[in-house]
């Protein structure tokens, strides 16, 4: 057996250093198994408010962490949202008391199939239990208690982070003052669960992942990795924005190589994006988060349906989708509102005309930003008016 | 001014709704009449709007609004799951008024529509007298440029609604600040000196 401690070092991850809340109250998963004892790895930035009225909770999406802004303690990288989140920005840190935490199945601290399983003092690898993204949020429920807040004034999340939202609020209709999913679905489709299948399929298909067990021998299936991510990307621009950003340029060369090198720019940032990717996340844990998400259905939780899942809801609903998000639509995001108008709640909506994809809600999108910040400022001062009252 | 004779069509509208009932505003725009239900009578309001910058306005205000286009996603809103639904000066300018208007009826209990009256004396003499399409403040575009497709006056959708059907509760003229019911009796002499009509049917 390899020594514990040089397990990680691939990855050159210091997670000893983070933000870790051990929650002892036994979770039972969706797939019946139960955990316990498990770390929910955490970060929070500005300050919680005397009468905890100003937090806000944010979920990260399939390869996010919980460092949404600053600088990123493992990485040295900006965080995945400094675009939104930080002093003086749409969701401004000097104002408002922000958390993310690392959701399970992942790798940035919280339980995840890299953690030990006690049963056999080894890695789990695949012997970690099938999650969901339901146990993703209620796995996430003992923080809030551990932070002492009740009522969250918001919470919101793009991508996977909107869907960990969408069943938040399934699953606890008050704990949030106001919610901002955005650009994400209420179930995955056929294409969604296909791109996660590829993404998956490359994984496997690399020998050194040796069904899941390549953590035991200290390496990484790097290539396999490299591959789902760059699925992944292709999936996050639109067609007119690759077009736009990369055409048939050409990789630092005046023709043609007539080799399998990169010679496109496209294929150089692909390349790029995938091998940046495996220094900082587990092969295993994309297998895990992947199959969350290909598995969320709100739907198919409540006999009635979207409409049924969303009732006796008094949190107010932002949803916001991206024109040019191929991924998850302005149709599967309009769904989402129908669902809401059905059941009464109370819910905007607005789509932003972009040709940036989905990845739009990560950039740097002013009319985005713009609509951000003023629905949640505006729901502070509402949310300061009840609490006073 | 503009803003003036705005509010003064607003007033009406809101004076026509009871208090704590819920609205929907089709075409909300910047949400002036939204905030007005909200903070004078209490009414839970939610509004639809197509315009980007009027959605975000609505959204900094705090008010509800959904982004959408009313001529081809009203289905989203269920039967009868408002109190009313108000649809401001732009039943005009859809490709089909009637069907939007069916709609209207379906969602809300009651309906308040208010158009531009093109009955109004003004626009008849521009029409009459000098041959061209009437340019009035309410109806500011020329016609080439105009969003109306479907121009009516008071009478016309009066009529309209006695041949569909539609019950008519109530019919308000606004010529600059002054107001008055309209009914069968004063239809002909309304028509020619009102610039708007507001009419509650349902």
């Amino acid at each position: 057996m390899p020594s514990l401690a040089g397990l990680f070092f691939w990855m050159n991850i210091k997670l000893e250093n983070i933000k870790k809340l051990d929650v002892a109250k036994p979770l039972k998963l969706d797939c019946g198994k139960t955990i316990r004892n498990f770390p929910i790895a955490y970060e929070t930035y500005g300050k919680l408010s005397d009468n905890k009225d100003n937090a806000i909770l944010v979920f990260h999406a399939l390869t996010g962490d919980q460092f949404v802004t600053g600088s990123n303690p493992i990485t040295n990288k900006e965080g995945w949202w400094v675009t939104a989140v930080g002093p003086g920005k749409a969701i401004d840190t000097n104002k408002y008391f922000v958390i993310c935490a690392n959701v399970i199945g992942g790798c940035m601290g919280s339980l995840g199939p890299r953690n030990i399983n006690p049963d056999t003092n080894r890695p789990y690898g695949l012997d970690f239990p099938v999650i969901t993204i339901k146990d993703m949020v209620r796995a996430q429920e003992s923080l809030l208690e551990y932070l002492g807040i009740k009522k969250l004034l918001c919470a919101t999340g793009g991508s996977m982070g909107g869907m960990q939202l969408l069943q938040f609020c399934a699953t606890f209709p008050d704990k949030a003052f106001a919610a901002i999913p955005i650009a994400c679905s209420s179930s995955h489709s056929a294409q969604n669960i296909a791109l996660n299948e590829l993404a998956r399929q490359a994984i496997m298909a690399d020998p050194v992942w040796d069904n899941g067990q390549y953590v035991l021998k200290n390496v990484q299936p790097k290539n396999g990795l490299a591959v789902a991510r760059m699925v992944g990307h292709i999936s996050y621009l639109s067609e007119k924005g690759m077009q736009e950003k990369f055409g048939r340029k050409l990789q630092e060369k005046a023709d043609y190589e007539f080799s399998f090198n990169a010679d496109f720019q496209v294929e150089s940032y692909l390349r790029h994006q995938g091998y940046a990717f495996v220094e900082r996340f587990d092969a295993n844990s994309v297998l895990y988060i992947t199959r969350a998400m290909d598995y969320f259905d709100l739907s198919k939780q409540f006999k009635g349906g979207l409409v049924e899942a969303f009732r006796n809801q008094k949190t107010k609903f932002l949803i916001i989708s991206f024109s040019s998000d191929w991924l998850y639509t302005t149709k599967d995001n309009k769904d989402i509102v129908i669902a809401l108008n059905a059941s009464g709640a109370d819910v905007s909506y607005s789509e932003i005309i972009t040709d940036k994809g989905h990845d739009s809600f990560l950039l740097n999108e002013p009319q985005f930003l713009k609509t951000l910040k003023g629905f949640i400022d505006s729901m502070y001062e509402r949310f300061k008016n009840e609490k006073r009252i | 001014m503009k803003d003036l004779k705005m509010k003064k069509e607003f007033k009406v509208i809101a004076d026509l709704l009871p208090n704590n009932t819920r609205v929907l505003d089709i075409g909300c725009g910047d949400g002036s009449l939204m905030s007005l239900l909200n903070e004078e009578k209490h009414i839970e309001v939610r509004g639809l709007e197509l315009n980007q910058e009027n959605v975000q306005e609505c959204i900094h205000k705090g008010l509800p609004v959904i982004q959408g286009n009313a001529e081809t996603e009203l289905h989203q809103f269920p039967d009868k799951s408002f109190d009313y639904v108000v649809l401001s000066q732009t039943l005009q300018a859809f490709y089909e008024p009637e069907k939007v208007l069916r709609n209207l009826l379906r969602i809300g209990k009651s309906v308040v529509v208010s158009i531009p009256n093109f009955g109004f004396w003004k626009v008849r003499i521009k029409l009459l007298f000098f041959g061209e399409m009437p340019v009035t403040k309410t109806l500011p575009n020329t016609w080439y440029n105009t969003p109306n497709l479907h121009m009516c006056t008071i009478k016309d959708l009066f009529n309209f609604c006695d041949e569909k059907k539609i019950n008519i509760k109530k019919v308000v003229g606004v010529n600059e600040n002054k107001t008055s019911i309209i009914n069968k009796s004063n239809l002909e002499i309304k028509n020619l000196f009102s610039k708007v009509g507001i009419f509650l049917i349902g």
